[in-house]
């Protein structure tokens, strides 16, 4: 059920990579986890992100979650649709991106989970 | 499912959201037999829960309850409660899971002094299904012969339902109209099965604790360990209309008290958030959540009087960032 192309994290974050960029979103698992997202609080374009650190929350009625970036870079794209359509991230998990990233470190992403090592670890 | 107060519970079935707007606009069942109860009887049981209880327990016809509270002699809560009067001589009090134990033994020492009066904590006697929401009248009546028109709020009456022998009372904790259903544990299962089935065409759903929490919030209730405790009087927490008339002298002049706000700038802010006012400190967040019936990020906390108006500003910090905030009228949804 988890798209093969996409690579995913062990914070369950995916990311969608196409050349030097990826777009990253959170997993159907995460969202599940979250219940109802209410409300979500994303970086600036620009913003410089290092593979493992906090670049943003996520909040759902009963929770508040750090999201991780999937890879080090920098924001180049902001899903701001998604502030006022936050539920999106529940009914479409896997194809609402959050931001775009364009990466300083290519090496990174051969380290991400993929499709079957991910619904493994969430089994 | 979470723990609480030492039961397994689930905090949603479908989801908070919809659960919440169920109860709203339809009906949600839930299942609240973690709340304590216990009985208090004998021939000199009126004057001890008239002297134990903060409300005017004399005002309780058998068939009647009333939310009341057992407060310490300096006026904080040991625990906010329901008082059902069974009979002239025969009390039941519904009482929070986490104080089931301190609540007994609170009014298990002070009747020694009343003659003839025992308490039993029958908890473990009692399941408790509630169903709540504007048409929960008509999906608990098909299964029941007590005549629910005739039930005014906070009153209650023995009957079947389902089959099986029970209580109902028209009380709640959502803001809604709604009831509450009093059945043998060993038969719960049955009833709530019933009242699912009966009330599925009316949109009923089952909720769990996280429905109760927004429900209640919006609705400006009070939760007892979060917006009440014992470091907390009844004054300060706006509930003194609950005392008995001549207990409703002030000793102390109030200098804080328990007010809604509503968050102005983006963010949710969450129970245990840091409050300020004017950039000092004034507390902290009491109960807050983003309320699914106006998408509002909604909250209560206790503020210094001269800043408690309806409209006076505040700030909460969400985890390192300041949001405005301003004090609103509670309740926050009123059906």
């Amino acid at each position: 059920m988890y798209p093969t192309t996409l690579k995913y994290t062990k914070d369950h974050e995916w990311i969608d990579l196409s050349g030097a960029t990826g777009k990253i979103g959170i997993t159907d698992y995460a969202q599940k986890q979250l219940g109802d997202v209410v409300y979500i609080e994303l970086p600036k374009i620009g913003t410089k992100l290092t593979q493992g650190q906090s670049f943003g929350t996520i909040e759902s009625v009963k929770a508040v979650s750090e999201l991780y970036a999937p890879v080090s870079g920098e924001v180049v794209e902001v899903n701001d649709a998604l502030k006022s359509k936050p539920e999106q991230v529940n009914t479409d998990p896997h194809g609402s991106w959050l931001i775009a990233v364009k990466l300083s470190n290519a090496g990174e992403a051969a380290g991400l989970l993929d499709a079957s090592q991910y619904d493994q670890l969430v089994q | 499912m979470v723990e609480f107060a030492g039961w397994e519970m689930p905090v949603e079935y479908s989801g908070i959201t919809q659960e919440h707007l169920a109860v709203r606009s339809a009906a949600g069942l839930f299942d609240v037999s973690h709340m304590g109860e216990i009985e208090i009887a004998g021939k000199d049981a009126p004057a001890a829960v008239q002297s134990i209880f903060c409300n005017d327990a004399s005002t309780l016809q058998a068939g009647q309850a009333q939310y009341s509270a057992i407060l310490t002699d300096e006026g904080t809560f040991v625990d906010d409660v329901v008082v059902y009067r069974l009979r002239s001589d025969h009390f039941l009090v519904v009482v929070n899971a986490s104080n089931i134990v301190k609540d007994y033994n609170w009014i298990a020492e002070r009747l020694g002094a009343f003659g003839d009066a025992v308490a039993m904590d029958a908890t473990s006697r009692y399941a408790l299904l509630a169903v709540q929401g504007p048409a929960a009248a008509g999906i608990v009546q098909p299964l029941t012969g007590v005549d629910l028109g005739s039930l005014e709020r906070y009153s209650f009456a023995h009957g079947e339902f389902a089959n099986v022998r029970g209580t109902i009372s028209r009380t709640g904790y959502t803001g809604e109209d709604g009831f509450e259903i009093f059945v043998p544990p060993q038969q719960a299962d049955r009833v709530w099965q019933s009242l699912l089935a009966s009330g599925e065409p009316a949109g009923l759903i089952p909720c769990g604790l996280g429905a109760r929490d927004t429900l209640r919030l919006e609705a400006g209730m009070r939760l007892y360990g979060n917006d009440i405790d014992e470091t907390t009087t009844v004054f300060e927490a706006g509930l003194a209309w609950m005392l008995a008339p001549s207990r409703r002298t002030q000793t102390q002049p109030l200098t804080r008290k328990l007010v809604g706000f509503e968050l102005v700038e983006p963010g949710i802010a969450r129970r245990g958030y840091d409050v300020f006012v004017d950039g000092a400190p004034a507390g902290k967040v009491t109960s807050g959540t983003q309320t699914p019936t106006v998408k509002k990020s909604i909250g209560m906390t206790y503020l210094p009087i001269a800043s408690a108006s309806p409209g006076s500003g505040l700030d909460v910090d969400l985890r390192g960032r300041r949001a405005r905030a301003r004090v609103v009228k509670l309740p926050f949804y009123k059906r």
